[in-house]
Protein backbone atom coordinates (compact mmCIF):
# COMPACT_ATOMS: atom_id res chain seq x y z
CA UNK A 1 0.00 0.00 0.00
CA UNK A 2 0.97 3.49 -1.07
CA UNK A 3 0.23 6.93 1.12
CA UNK A 4 -0.53 9.88 -0.94
CA UNK A 5 2.89 11.19 0.02
CA UNK A 6 3.55 13.50 -3.03
CA UNK A 7 0.68 15.97 -2.36
CA UNK A 8 2.18 17.22 0.57
CA UNK A 9 5.53 16.98 -0.73
CA UNK A 10 4.80 19.50 -3.66
CA UNK A 11 3.21 21.62 -1.76
CA UNK A 12 6.03 21.76 0.40
CA UNK A 13 7.92 22.08 -3.13
CA UNK A 14 5.84 24.95 -3.98
CA UNK A 15 5.34 27.18 -0.49
CA UNK A 16 9.47 26.87 -0.32
CA UNK A 17 9.99 28.41 -4.07
CA UNK A 18 6.97 31.06 -3.35
CA UNK A 19 9.37 32.07 -0.50
CA UNK A 20 12.82 31.73 -2.56
CA UNK A 21 11.44 33.93 -5.13
CA UNK A 22 10.35 36.55 -2.86
CA UNK A 23 13.93 36.37 -0.79
CA UNK A 24 15.48 36.63 -3.79
CA UNK A 25 14.28 40.18 -5.06
CA UNK A 26 15.58 41.54 -1.82
CA UNK A 27 18.42 41.78 -0.99
CA UNK A 28 20.16 39.74 2.19
CA UNK A 29 21.39 42.11 4.21
CA UNK A 30 18.97 44.39 5.11
CA UNK A 31 15.58 42.97 5.29
CA UNK A 32 12.37 45.70 4.59
CA UNK A 33 10.57 46.39 8.04
CA UNK A 34 7.00 44.72 7.56
CA UNK A 35 5.64 41.52 6.26
CA UNK A 36 4.97 39.79 3.76
CA UNK A 37 2.50 37.02 2.26
CA UNK A 38 3.27 34.04 1.10
CA UNK A 39 0.71 31.60 -0.86
CA UNK A 40 0.48 28.06 -1.62
CA UNK A 41 -0.50 26.68 -5.19
CA UNK A 42 -4.59 26.68 -4.77
CA UNK A 43 -3.95 31.00 -4.36
CA UNK A 44 -6.00 30.99 -1.95
CA UNK A 45 -4.25 29.60 1.37
CA UNK A 46 -1.91 32.13 2.52
CA UNK A 47 0.30 33.27 5.70
CA UNK A 48 1.79 36.89 6.41
CA UNK A 49 5.55 35.94 7.12
CA UNK A 50 7.77 38.95 9.02
CA UNK A 51 10.20 40.25 7.02
CA UNK A 52 12.65 39.61 9.55
CA UNK A 53 11.93 35.86 10.02
CA UNK A 54 15.65 34.68 8.98
CA UNK A 55 15.76 32.91 6.08
CA UNK A 56 17.23 28.96 7.15
CA UNK A 57 15.40 25.83 6.28
CA UNK A 58 13.64 25.40 9.78
CA UNK A 59 11.80 29.12 8.97
CA UNK A 60 10.81 27.63 5.95
CA UNK A 61 9.78 24.46 6.89
CA UNK A 62 7.85 25.86 9.56
CA UNK A 63 5.59 28.34 6.83
CA UNK A 64 5.02 25.04 4.29
CA UNK A 65 3.56 23.85 7.43
CA UNK A 66 1.45 26.50 8.93
CA UNK A 67 0.12 26.61 5.11
CA UNK A 68 -0.08 22.66 4.69
CA UNK A 69 -2.37 22.84 8.05
CA UNK A 70 -4.42 25.64 7.29
CA UNK A 71 -5.30 23.65 3.95
CA UNK A 72 -5.71 20.71 5.84
CA UNK A 73 -8.08 22.29 7.75
CA UNK A 74 -10.08 22.95 5.07
CA UNK A 75 -9.92 20.03 3.31
CA UNK A 76 -10.92 17.61 5.44
CA UNK A 77 -10.98 14.93 2.80
CA UNK A 78 -7.67 14.97 2.12
CA UNK A 79 -6.73 11.68 3.35
CA UNK A 80 -9.36 9.66 0.73
CA UNK A 81 -6.99 7.35 -0.55
CA UNK A 82 -5.53 6.44 2.49
CA UNK A 83 -8.60 5.73 3.89
CA UNK A 84 -10.04 4.30 1.43
CA UNK A 85 -7.12 2.08 0.73
CA UNK A 86 -7.65 1.12 4.62
CA UNK A 87 -11.23 -0.48 3.95
CA UNK A 88 -10.39 -2.01 0.76
CA UNK A 89 -7.19 -3.19 -0.29
CA UNK A 90 -6.22 -2.08 -3.73
CA UNK A 91 -3.59 -3.88 -5.62
CA UNK A 92 -1.14 -1.63 -6.17
CA UNK A 93 -0.30 -0.92 -9.81
CA UNK A 94 2.81 -2.63 -11.51
CA UNK A 95 6.54 -1.44 -9.70
CA UNK A 96 8.20 0.40 -12.18
CA UNK A 97 11.54 1.39 -10.35
CA UNK A 98 13.95 -1.10 -12.69
CA UNK A 99 13.12 1.21 -15.57
CA UNK A 100 14.87 4.06 -13.78
CA UNK A 101 18.08 5.26 -15.32
CA UNK A 102 17.12 4.14 -18.64
CA UNK A 103 16.97 6.54 -21.33
CA UNK A 104 14.51 7.90 -24.12
CA UNK A 105 11.27 7.22 -22.86
CA UNK A 106 11.11 10.54 -20.22
CA UNK A 107 10.66 14.22 -22.26
CA UNK A 108 13.82 14.58 -20.17
CA UNK A 109 15.93 11.87 -21.17
CA UNK A 110 16.33 9.21 -18.54
CA UNK A 111 13.63 8.09 -16.24
CA UNK A 112 14.05 9.43 -12.58
CA UNK A 113 12.67 8.14 -9.46
CA UNK A 114 10.55 10.89 -9.71
CA UNK A 115 8.60 9.51 -12.76
CA UNK A 116 8.35 6.70 -11.68
CA UNK A 117 6.61 7.80 -8.53
CA UNK A 118 4.14 9.95 -10.29
CA UNK A 119 3.06 6.85 -12.65
CA UNK A 120 2.55 5.22 -10.17
CA UNK A 121 0.77 7.27 -7.80
CA UNK A 122 -2.00 8.68 -10.50
CA UNK A 123 -2.69 4.96 -11.17
CA UNK A 124 -3.23 3.65 -8.25
CA UNK A 125 -5.05 6.55 -6.97
CA UNK A 126 -7.37 6.30 -9.96
CA UNK A 127 -8.01 2.68 -8.92
CA UNK A 128 -8.28 3.68 -5.27
CA UNK A 129 -11.31 6.16 -6.55
CA UNK A 130 -12.70 3.39 -8.41
CA UNK A 131 -13.21 1.72 -4.98
CA UNK A 132 -14.53 4.04 -3.24
CA UNK A 133 -17.67 3.76 -6.47
CA UNK A 134 -17.63 0.75 -6.18
CA UNK A 135 -18.16 -0.05 -2.31
CA UNK A 136 -20.72 2.85 -2.12
CA UNK A 137 -24.26 2.93 -3.61
CA UNK A 138 -24.53 6.69 -3.39
CA UNK A 139 -21.80 7.51 -5.69
CA UNK A 140 -23.36 4.51 -8.11
CA UNK A 141 -27.10 6.78 -7.72
CA UNK A 142 -28.49 3.27 -6.82
CA UNK A 143 -32.11 4.10 -5.59
CA UNK A 144 -32.18 1.07 -3.48
CA UNK A 145 -28.79 1.46 -1.37
CA UNK A 146 -27.12 -1.03 -3.55
CA UNK A 147 -23.38 -1.37 -4.54
CA UNK A 148 -21.15 -3.47 -6.37
CA UNK A 149 -18.78 -4.75 -3.73
CA UNK A 150 -22.41 -6.72 -2.33
CA UNK A 151 -21.70 -9.23 -5.00
CA UNK A 152 -18.43 -8.74 -5.99
CA UNK A 153 -16.17 -8.12 -2.52
CA UNK A 154 -12.77 -6.97 -3.98
CA UNK A 155 -14.34 -7.15 -7.40
CA UNK A 156 -14.09 -10.91 -7.16
CA UNK A 157 -16.07 -12.89 -10.35
CA UNK A 158 -16.04 -9.44 -12.29
CA UNK A 159 -13.53 -11.56 -15.13
CA UNK A 160 -12.61 -8.11 -16.82
CA UNK A 161 -10.19 -10.69 -18.35
CA UNK A 162 -13.15 -12.12 -20.41
CA UNK A 163 -14.51 -8.54 -22.34
CA UNK A 164 -14.82 -8.22 -24.64
CA UNK A 165 -17.28 -11.18 -25.90
CA UNK A 166 -20.47 -11.82 -27.49
CA UNK A 167 -23.62 -11.55 -24.63
CA UNK A 168 -27.25 -12.55 -26.24
CA UNK A 169 -29.22 -10.75 -23.45
CA UNK A 170 -27.25 -7.02 -25.05
CA UNK A 171 -27.75 -8.35 -28.70
CA UNK A 172 -23.82 -7.30 -29.00
CA UNK A 173 -20.60 -7.80 -28.20
CA UNK A 174 -20.00 -6.58 -24.41
CA UNK A 175 -17.15 -4.43 -23.13
CA UNK A 176 -16.71 -4.33 -19.43
CA UNK A 177 -17.95 -1.03 -19.17
CA UNK A 178 -21.30 -2.06 -21.36
CA UNK A 179 -21.20 -4.88 -18.21
CA UNK A 180 -20.66 -2.53 -15.77
CA UNK A 181 -23.40 -0.68 -16.80
CA UNK A 182 -25.96 -3.39 -16.99
CA UNK A 183 -25.30 -4.19 -13.54
CA UNK A 184 -25.97 -0.48 -13.14
CA UNK A 185 -29.06 -0.19 -14.37
CA UNK A 186 -30.46 -3.61 -12.90
CA UNK A 187 -29.04 -4.79 -9.54
CA UNK A 188 -28.12 -1.35 -8.26
CA UNK A 189 -30.94 0.51 -10.22
CA UNK A 190 -28.89 3.39 -10.93
CA UNK A 191 -28.75 5.52 -14.10
CA UNK A 192 -26.55 4.15 -17.26
CA UNK A 193 -22.84 5.96 -17.25
CA UNK A 194 -21.43 7.55 -20.12
CA UNK A 195 -18.46 5.69 -21.64
CA UNK A 196 -15.71 8.60 -20.50
CA UNK A 197 -17.67 9.98 -17.09
CA UNK A 198 -15.22 9.66 -14.83
CA UNK A 199 -16.61 7.00 -12.70
CA UNK A 200 -17.15 4.66 -15.12
CA UNK A 201 -13.27 5.25 -15.78
CA UNK A 202 -12.55 4.91 -12.33
CA UNK A 203 -14.49 1.54 -12.03
CA UNK A 204 -12.88 0.07 -14.94
CA UNK A 205 -9.86 0.85 -13.70
CA UNK A 206 -10.51 -0.37 -9.61
CA UNK A 207 -12.14 -3.90 -11.71
CA UNK A 208 -8.91 -4.35 -13.79
CA UNK A 209 -6.56 -3.50 -11.28
CA UNK A 210 -8.29 -6.09 -9.07
CA UNK A 211 -7.50 -8.53 -11.76
CA UNK A 212 -4.24 -7.91 -12.17
CA UNK A 213 -1.64 -10.73 -13.56
CA UNK A 214 -4.72 -12.65 -15.02
CA UNK A 215 -3.86 -13.96 -18.58
CA UNK A 216 -6.44 -11.75 -21.03
CA UNK A 217 -9.05 -14.24 -22.13
CA UNK A 218 -11.24 -12.31 -24.38
CA UNK A 219 -14.51 -14.31 -25.29
CA UNK A 220 -14.29 -16.73 -22.15
CA UNK A 221 -17.49 -17.97 -20.67
CA UNK B 1 -62.68 -42.54 -39.41
CA UNK B 2 -60.37 -42.20 -36.40
CA UNK B 3 -61.39 -39.51 -33.76
CA UNK B 4 -58.36 -37.90 -33.38
CA UNK B 5 -58.69 -36.49 -37.22
CA UNK B 6 -61.92 -34.63 -35.76
CA UNK B 7 -60.57 -33.15 -32.18
CA UNK B 8 -64.20 -31.10 -31.83
CA UNK B 9 -66.52 -34.01 -32.44
CA UNK B 10 -65.70 -37.19 -30.49
CA UNK B 11 -68.00 -40.52 -29.71
CA UNK B 12 -69.35 -40.91 -26.73
CA UNK B 13 -67.31 -43.71 -25.79
CA UNK B 14 -64.36 -42.08 -26.43
CA UNK B 15 -65.78 -38.81 -24.02
CA UNK B 16 -65.99 -41.31 -21.61
CA UNK B 17 -63.06 -42.75 -21.72
CA UNK B 18 -60.80 -39.80 -21.58
CA UNK B 19 -63.19 -39.06 -18.40
CA UNK B 20 -62.38 -41.87 -17.10
CA UNK B 21 -58.56 -41.47 -17.64
CA UNK B 22 -58.43 -37.92 -16.47
CA UNK B 23 -60.57 -39.19 -13.29
CA UNK B 24 -57.96 -41.55 -12.31
CA UNK B 25 -55.09 -39.24 -13.05
CA UNK B 26 -56.75 -37.20 -10.52
CA UNK B 27 -57.41 -39.91 -7.84
CA UNK B 28 -53.94 -40.78 -8.34
CA UNK B 29 -52.75 -37.24 -7.44
CA UNK B 30 -55.54 -37.16 -5.24
CA UNK B 31 -54.07 -40.12 -3.36
CA UNK B 32 -50.56 -39.46 -3.28
CA UNK B 33 -51.17 -35.38 -2.05
CA UNK B 34 -53.65 -37.08 0.44
CA UNK B 35 -51.15 -39.73 1.55
CA UNK B 36 -48.47 -36.98 2.34
CA UNK B 37 -50.92 -34.80 4.55
CA UNK B 38 -51.55 -38.07 6.22
CA UNK B 39 -48.10 -38.72 6.64
CA UNK B 40 -47.56 -35.03 8.28
CA UNK B 41 -48.91 -36.59 11.45
CA UNK B 42 -46.85 -40.28 10.67
CA UNK B 43 -44.07 -39.28 9.58
CA UNK B 44 -41.97 -40.43 12.99
CA UNK B 45 -43.48 -43.80 11.99
CA UNK B 46 -42.74 -44.12 8.66
CA UNK B 47 -39.00 -42.76 9.07
CA UNK B 48 -38.54 -45.45 11.79
CA UNK B 49 -39.40 -48.01 8.70
CA UNK B 50 -36.61 -46.80 6.69
CA UNK B 51 -38.76 -44.31 4.54
CA UNK B 52 -37.85 -41.05 4.20
CA UNK B 53 -39.88 -38.04 2.00
CA UNK B 54 -37.74 -35.22 1.03
CA UNK B 55 -39.02 -31.86 0.31
CA UNK B 56 -39.34 -30.21 -2.98
CA UNK B 57 -40.93 -33.35 -4.50
CA UNK B 58 -43.48 -35.71 -4.50
CA UNK B 59 -41.53 -38.80 -5.23
CA UNK B 60 -40.33 -40.81 -2.36
CA UNK B 61 -37.16 -42.44 -1.69
CA UNK B 62 -36.10 -45.43 0.48
CA UNK B 63 -33.43 -44.62 2.64
CA UNK B 64 -32.47 -47.15 5.17
CA UNK B 65 -30.66 -46.13 8.31
CA UNK B 66 -29.04 -47.47 10.88
CA UNK B 67 -31.65 -47.32 14.58
CA UNK B 68 -30.95 -43.96 16.25
CA UNK B 69 -29.03 -44.96 19.40
CA UNK B 70 -29.53 -41.37 19.99
CA UNK B 71 -33.37 -41.72 20.14
CA UNK B 72 -33.66 -39.26 17.39
CA UNK B 73 -37.23 -39.86 15.35
CA UNK B 74 -36.12 -38.25 12.51
CA UNK B 75 -37.61 -34.88 11.33
CA UNK B 76 -37.54 -31.75 8.98
CA UNK B 77 -36.70 -28.12 9.50
CA UNK B 78 -36.81 -25.74 6.93
CA UNK B 79 -34.44 -22.45 6.59
CA UNK B 80 -34.50 -18.83 5.45
CA UNK B 81 -31.46 -16.97 6.00
CA UNK B 82 -29.43 -13.99 5.28
CA UNK B 83 -32.24 -11.62 4.10
CA UNK B 84 -30.23 -8.30 4.37
CA UNK B 85 -33.44 -5.57 4.58
CA UNK B 86 -33.46 -2.26 4.43
CA UNK B 87 -36.60 -0.34 5.29
CA UNK B 88 -39.58 -0.92 3.18
CA UNK B 89 -39.23 2.56 0.96
CA UNK B 90 -35.27 2.19 0.51
CA UNK B 91 -35.22 -1.03 -0.95
CA UNK B 92 -39.02 -3.32 -1.93
CA UNK B 93 -36.30 -5.55 -3.93
CA UNK B 94 -34.93 -7.53 -0.89
CA UNK B 95 -38.45 -7.65 0.80
CA UNK B 96 -39.86 -9.04 -1.62
CA UNK B 97 -37.34 -12.07 -2.12
CA UNK B 98 -37.58 -12.85 1.71
CA UNK B 99 -41.89 -12.68 1.51
CA UNK B 100 -40.83 -15.25 -1.40
CA UNK B 101 -39.04 -17.29 0.79
CA UNK B 102 -41.88 -17.44 3.26
CA UNK B 103 -44.08 -18.60 0.42
CA UNK B 104 -41.52 -21.46 -0.07
CA UNK B 105 -41.64 -22.68 3.51
CA UNK B 106 -45.42 -21.90 3.92
CA UNK B 107 -45.97 -24.39 1.04
CA UNK B 108 -44.09 -27.15 1.87
CA UNK B 109 -46.79 -30.16 3.12
CA UNK B 110 -45.95 -31.17 5.23
CA UNK B 111 -44.48 -28.71 7.35
CA UNK B 112 -41.27 -28.59 9.05
CA UNK B 113 -41.21 -29.01 12.66
CA UNK B 114 -39.67 -25.50 12.45
CA UNK B 115 -38.15 -22.44 10.88
CA UNK B 116 -34.51 -21.55 11.55
CA UNK B 117 -33.87 -17.90 10.67
CA UNK B 118 -30.09 -17.92 9.85
CA UNK B 119 -29.15 -14.17 10.62
CA UNK B 120 -28.76 -10.55 8.55
CA UNK B 121 -32.53 -10.03 8.57
CA UNK B 122 -31.53 -6.40 8.84
CA UNK B 123 -29.06 -4.68 6.35
CA UNK B 124 -27.71 -1.81 9.30
CA UNK B 125 -29.15 -2.68 12.29
CA UNK B 126 -31.83 -0.02 12.58
CA UNK B 127 -34.95 -0.98 14.23
CA UNK B 128 -37.36 -0.03 11.24
CA UNK B 129 -35.56 -2.65 9.13
CA UNK B 130 -35.93 -5.84 12.17
CA UNK B 131 -39.21 -4.48 12.72
CA UNK B 132 -40.22 -5.16 9.10
CA UNK B 133 -38.65 -8.93 8.88
CA UNK B 134 -40.15 -9.44 11.78
CA UNK B 135 -43.46 -8.64 10.55
CA UNK B 136 -42.57 -10.91 7.60
CA UNK B 137 -41.75 -13.53 9.60
CA UNK B 138 -44.82 -14.09 11.39
CA UNK B 139 -46.43 -15.09 8.53
CA UNK B 140 -44.73 -18.61 8.62
CA UNK B 141 -46.85 -21.50 9.43
CA UNK B 142 -44.14 -23.35 11.24
CA UNK B 143 -42.35 -21.66 14.73
CA UNK B 144 -39.16 -20.20 14.50
CA UNK B 145 -35.88 -20.22 15.54
CA UNK B 146 -34.34 -17.02 15.26
CA UNK B 147 -30.47 -16.43 15.28
CA UNK B 148 -28.51 -13.35 15.09
CA UNK B 149 -25.91 -11.61 12.11
CA UNK B 150 -23.57 -9.28 12.27
CA UNK B 151 -25.79 -6.55 9.86
CA UNK B 152 -28.67 -7.33 13.04
CA UNK B 153 -26.16 -6.15 15.86
CA UNK B 154 -23.50 -3.38 15.02
CA UNK B 155 -26.00 -0.49 15.52
CA UNK B 156 -27.10 -0.51 18.65
CA UNK B 157 -24.99 -3.58 19.72
CA UNK B 158 -27.91 -6.14 20.01
CA UNK B 159 -30.33 -4.12 21.65
CA UNK B 160 -33.90 -4.50 19.19
CA UNK B 161 -32.71 -7.57 17.99
CA UNK B 162 -32.91 -9.05 21.88
CA UNK B 163 -36.01 -6.69 22.19
CA UNK B 164 -38.06 -8.61 19.50
CA UNK B 165 -36.56 -12.50 19.49
CA UNK B 166 -35.00 -12.82 23.05
CA UNK B 167 -31.67 -13.91 24.10
CA UNK B 168 -29.10 -14.57 21.07
CA UNK B 169 -27.27 -17.54 22.42
CA UNK B 170 -29.70 -20.22 23.30
CA UNK B 171 -29.96 -23.94 23.42
CA UNK B 172 -32.94 -26.39 22.77
CA UNK B 173 -33.90 -29.99 22.71
CA UNK B 174 -36.45 -31.63 19.73
CA UNK B 175 -37.32 -34.89 19.02
CA UNK B 176 -34.16 -36.36 20.41
CA UNK B 177 -31.74 -34.13 18.75
CA UNK B 178 -29.51 -31.60 21.23
CA UNK B 179 -29.74 -27.95 19.30
CA UNK B 180 -27.15 -24.93 20.30
CA UNK B 181 -27.40 -21.19 18.50
CA UNK B 182 -24.83 -19.37 18.83
CA UNK B 183 -23.67 -15.61 18.28
CA UNK B 184 -20.51 -16.17 16.57
CA UNK B 185 -20.10 -12.69 15.54
CA UNK B 186 -18.46 -10.88 18.10
CA UNK B 187 -15.63 -8.59 17.20
CA UNK B 188 -13.11 -7.08 19.24
CA UNK B 189 -13.81 -3.42 19.61
CA UNK B 190 -11.68 -1.29 16.84
CA UNK B 191 -14.65 1.68 17.05
CA UNK B 192 -13.78 3.16 20.03
CA UNK B 193 -10.19 4.44 19.12
CA UNK B 194 -11.31 5.18 16.09
CA UNK B 195 -14.23 7.40 17.41
CA UNK B 196 -16.53 5.50 15.03
CA UNK B 197 -20.59 6.52 15.60
CA UNK B 198 -23.15 3.36 15.83
CA UNK B 199 -23.71 4.49 12.25
CA UNK B 200 -20.45 4.40 11.34
CA UNK B 201 -19.10 0.98 12.63
CA UNK B 202 -22.09 -0.83 11.37
CA UNK B 203 -21.52 0.51 7.99
CA UNK B 204 -17.75 -0.48 8.27
CA UNK B 205 -19.66 -4.71 9.47
CA UNK B 206 -21.31 -4.52 6.80
CA UNK B 207 -19.38 -4.56 3.99
CA UNK B 208 -18.16 -8.09 3.45
CA UNK B 209 -14.42 -7.01 2.55
CA UNK B 210 -14.09 -3.84 4.69
CA UNK B 211 -10.84 -4.79 6.58
CA UNK B 212 -11.33 -1.97 9.36
CA UNK B 213 -13.03 -4.19 11.73
CA UNK B 214 -11.81 -7.14 13.57
CA UNK B 215 -12.44 -11.31 12.62
CA UNK B 216 -15.67 -12.88 14.23
CA UNK B 217 -15.28 -14.88 17.25
CA UNK B 218 -17.42 -16.90 19.51
CA UNK B 219 -15.61 -15.54 22.52
CA UNK B 220 -14.79 -17.05 25.69
CA UNK B 221 -17.65 -16.30 28.22
CA UNK B 222 -19.65 -17.88 25.30
CA UNK B 223 -17.60 -20.89 24.80
CA UNK B 224 -17.92 -21.30 28.46
CA UNK B 225 -21.39 -21.05 28.48
CA UNK B 226 -21.34 -23.67 25.55
CA UNK B 227 -19.31 -26.30 27.65
CA UNK B 228 -21.94 -25.88 30.96
CA UNK B 229 -24.49 -26.00 28.42
CA UNK B 230 -23.26 -29.57 27.28
CA UNK B 231 -22.30 -30.90 30.40
CA UNK B 232 -25.95 -32.68 30.84
CA UNK B 233 -25.76 -34.09 27.16
CA UNK B 234 -24.25 -37.57 26.55
CA UNK B 235 -22.07 -37.92 23.70
CA UNK B 236 -24.58 -40.43 21.98
CA UNK B 237 -27.03 -37.41 21.49
CA UNK B 238 -27.60 -36.22 17.94
CA UNK B 239 -26.24 -32.11 18.40
CA UNK B 240 -27.00 -29.81 15.55
CA UNK B 241 -25.11 -26.35 16.13
CA UNK B 242 -26.73 -23.03 14.50
CA UNK B 243 -23.71 -20.37 14.13
CA UNK B 244 -23.86 -17.35 11.70
CA UNK B 245 -20.51 -17.14 10.73
CA UNK B 246 -18.59 -20.54 9.71
CA UNK B 247 -17.61 -21.97 12.79
CA UNK B 248 -13.89 -23.16 10.69
CA UNK B 249 -11.40 -20.99 8.72
CA UNK B 250 -12.00 -20.46 5.46
CA UNK B 251 -11.33 -16.75 4.04
CA UNK B 252 -10.27 -13.62 6.72
CA UNK B 253 -10.45 -11.23 4.60
CA UNK B 254 -14.32 -11.51 4.02
CA UNK B 255 -14.91 -12.53 7.74
CA UNK B 256 -15.81 -16.08 6.67
CA UNK B 257 -13.84 -16.95 9.14
CA UNK B 258 -14.37 -17.56 12.58
CA UNK B 259 -11.34 -17.06 15.01
CA UNK B 260 -11.60 -19.11 18.14
CA UNK B 261 -13.06 -22.03 15.66
CA UNK B 262 -10.71 -25.04 16.73
CA UNK B 263 -11.71 -24.03 20.24
CA UNK B 264 -15.43 -24.39 19.57
CA UNK B 265 -15.00 -27.59 17.66
CA UNK B 266 -12.81 -28.78 20.41
CA UNK B 267 -16.16 -28.29 22.53
CA UNK B 268 -17.91 -30.06 20.26
CA UNK B 269 -15.17 -32.84 19.47
CA UNK B 270 -16.98 -35.91 22.47
CA UNK B 271 -20.04 -36.38 20.43
CA UNK B 272 -20.68 -39.17 18.17
CA UNK B 273 -22.59 -36.98 15.35
CA UNK B 274 -22.14 -33.15 15.09
CA UNK B 275 -23.99 -30.78 12.60
CA UNK B 276 -23.13 -27.19 12.03
CA UNK B 277 -25.37 -24.76 9.53
CA UNK B 278 -24.34 -21.34 9.57
CA UNK B 279 -25.24 -18.64 7.28
CA UNK B 280 -23.19 -15.58 5.75
CA UNK B 281 -21.33 -17.27 3.21
CA UNK B 282 -25.00 -16.89 0.74
CA UNK B 283 -23.74 -20.07 -1.33
CA UNK B 284 -23.53 -23.81 -1.15
CA UNK B 285 -21.21 -24.41 1.55
CA UNK B 286 -20.07 -27.90 2.89
CA UNK B 287 -16.97 -28.87 5.33
CA UNK B 288 -16.56 -31.97 7.37
CA UNK B 289 -13.99 -31.40 10.14
CA UNK B 290 -13.80 -35.24 12.42
CA UNK B 291 -17.19 -35.75 14.11
CA UNK B 292 -18.71 -32.21 12.53
CA UNK B 293 -20.31 -31.78 9.15
CA UNK B 294 -21.01 -28.14 8.47
CA UNK B 295 -23.47 -26.94 5.22
CA UNK B 296 -23.72 -23.77 4.46
CA UNK B 297 -27.38 -21.63 4.10
CA UNK B 298 -28.61 -19.31 0.76
CA UNK B 299 -29.18 -16.14 1.02
CA UNK B 300 -32.96 -14.41 -0.50
CA UNK B 301 -30.72 -11.27 -0.62
CA UNK B 302 -27.60 -11.38 -3.13
CA UNK B 303 -25.54 -14.22 -3.72
CA UNK B 304 -21.56 -14.32 -2.82
CA UNK B 305 -18.74 -15.28 -4.73
CA UNK B 306 -16.66 -18.41 -3.43
CA UNK B 307 -13.76 -16.98 -1.65
CA UNK B 308 -10.17 -17.36 -3.83
CA UNK B 309 -8.78 -19.22 -1.08
CA UNK B 310 -9.81 -21.87 1.15
CA UNK B 311 -12.69 -23.63 -0.33
CA UNK B 312 -13.00 -26.88 1.87
CA UNK B 313 -12.49 -29.85 -0.36
CA UNK B 314 -15.51 -31.69 0.19
CA UNK B 315 -17.39 -28.52 -1.96
CA UNK B 316 -18.86 -28.98 -4.81
CA UNK B 317 -19.59 -25.34 -5.75
CA UNK B 318 -23.01 -24.11 -6.91
CA UNK B 319 -23.14 -22.79 -10.66
CA UNK B 320 -22.35 -19.09 -10.80
CA UNK B 321 -24.96 -16.76 -10.24
CA UNK B 322 -26.03 -15.15 -13.95
CA UNK B 323 -26.09 -11.67 -12.84
CA UNK B 324 -28.80 -11.33 -16.75
CA UNK B 325 -31.76 -13.81 -14.44
CA UNK B 326 -32.57 -11.62 -11.43
CA UNK B 327 -32.40 -13.79 -7.90
CA UNK B 328 -30.41 -16.29 -9.40
CA UNK B 329 -28.33 -17.76 -7.13
CA UNK B 330 -30.87 -17.09 -4.12
CA UNK B 331 -33.33 -19.76 -1.87
CA UNK B 332 -33.89 -21.02 0.73
CA UNK B 333 -33.95 -24.39 2.04
CA UNK B 334 -34.89 -27.63 4.58
CA UNK B 335 -32.83 -30.15 6.32
CA UNK B 336 -33.67 -33.63 6.75
CA UNK B 337 -32.47 -34.85 10.11
CA UNK B 338 -31.78 -38.66 10.64
CA UNK B 339 -32.83 -41.56 12.64
CA UNK B 340 -29.05 -41.40 13.42
CA UNK B 341 -28.96 -37.38 13.98
CA UNK B 342 -27.10 -36.96 10.76
CA UNK B 343 -28.57 -34.08 8.45
CA UNK B 344 -29.32 -34.15 4.56
CA UNK B 345 -29.25 -30.63 3.71
CA UNK B 346 -31.17 -29.17 0.75
CA UNK B 347 -30.71 -26.16 -0.80
CA UNK B 348 -34.12 -24.88 -2.88
CA UNK B 349 -32.22 -22.55 -4.96
CA UNK B 350 -35.22 -20.86 -6.81
CA UNK B 351 -33.98 -20.31 -10.36
CA UNK B 352 -31.91 -23.88 -10.72
CA UNK B 353 -32.85 -27.45 -9.79
CA UNK B 354 -32.81 -27.97 -5.60
CA UNK B 355 -29.24 -29.05 -4.55
CA UNK B 356 -28.83 -32.11 -1.78
CA UNK B 357 -25.50 -32.46 -0.09
CA UNK B 358 -26.34 -35.92 1.76
CA UNK B 359 -25.28 -36.43 5.04
CA UNK B 360 -23.97 -39.82 3.85
CA UNK B 361 -21.43 -37.66 1.17
CA UNK B 362 -19.95 -36.48 4.21
CA UNK B 363 -19.63 -39.38 6.36
CA UNK B 364 -17.62 -41.42 3.25
CA UNK B 365 -15.81 -38.21 2.75
CA UNK B 366 -17.06 -37.92 -0.83
CA UNK B 367 -16.88 -41.09 -2.09
CA UNK B 368 -20.58 -41.44 -2.17
CA UNK B 369 -23.85 -39.59 -2.87
CA UNK B 370 -21.83 -37.29 -4.32
CA UNK B 371 -23.64 -33.78 -5.22
CA UNK B 372 -24.05 -32.65 -9.27
CA UNK B 373 -20.82 -30.90 -9.96
CA UNK B 374 -21.66 -27.33 -11.65
CA UNK B 375 -21.81 -26.45 -15.50
CA UNK B 376 -20.12 -23.27 -14.72
CA UNK B 377 -17.67 -22.72 -12.05
CA UNK B 378 -15.94 -19.68 -10.71
CA UNK B 379 -13.76 -17.71 -13.08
Amino acid sequence: MKPPAFLPLVLLALAGSAYADEAASKPRSSPVPGSKEVRLCDNKTAVKVSNETPRTAAEGQKIADALMAQWKAKNPNKDWVAGEVAAHQVVPPEDNSKVVGSGQSSTYGAVTQQDVQVWDNESYKFAVYGSEVFHSGEELGSEIAVSCDMCHPRAANTHPETYPKFQPQLGRVALLRDMINWCIEHPVRGKVLAPDDPKMRALEAYILAQRKGVALDYGKR
Amino acid sequence: MNDNNIPHIKSAETRYLEEREALFRGLQRLDRRGFFRVSGGATAAAIAAGVGFPFHSFLPINVAYADASGGSQGFTFAYISDSHLYARKTNERFVRQLLRAVDDVNSLDPQPDFVLYGGDLAQLGRKEELDLGAQILKALKAPVRMMVGEHDWYFDMGRHWNALFGPETYSFDHKGVHFVVLMSVQEKDFWTARGLSPAERMHTVAGLDNALQSAFEVGTPQREWLKKDLERVPASTPLIVFSHSPLYKLYRPWNFWTDDAEDVQAILQRFDRVTVLHGHTHQVLTNRIGNIQFHGMLSTAWPWPYAPQGLPALTVQMNRPNPFNPADGLGDGSATVHPDGLVDKLYNLWNRNPTQVKANYLSSGGKSDIPAAPKLASY
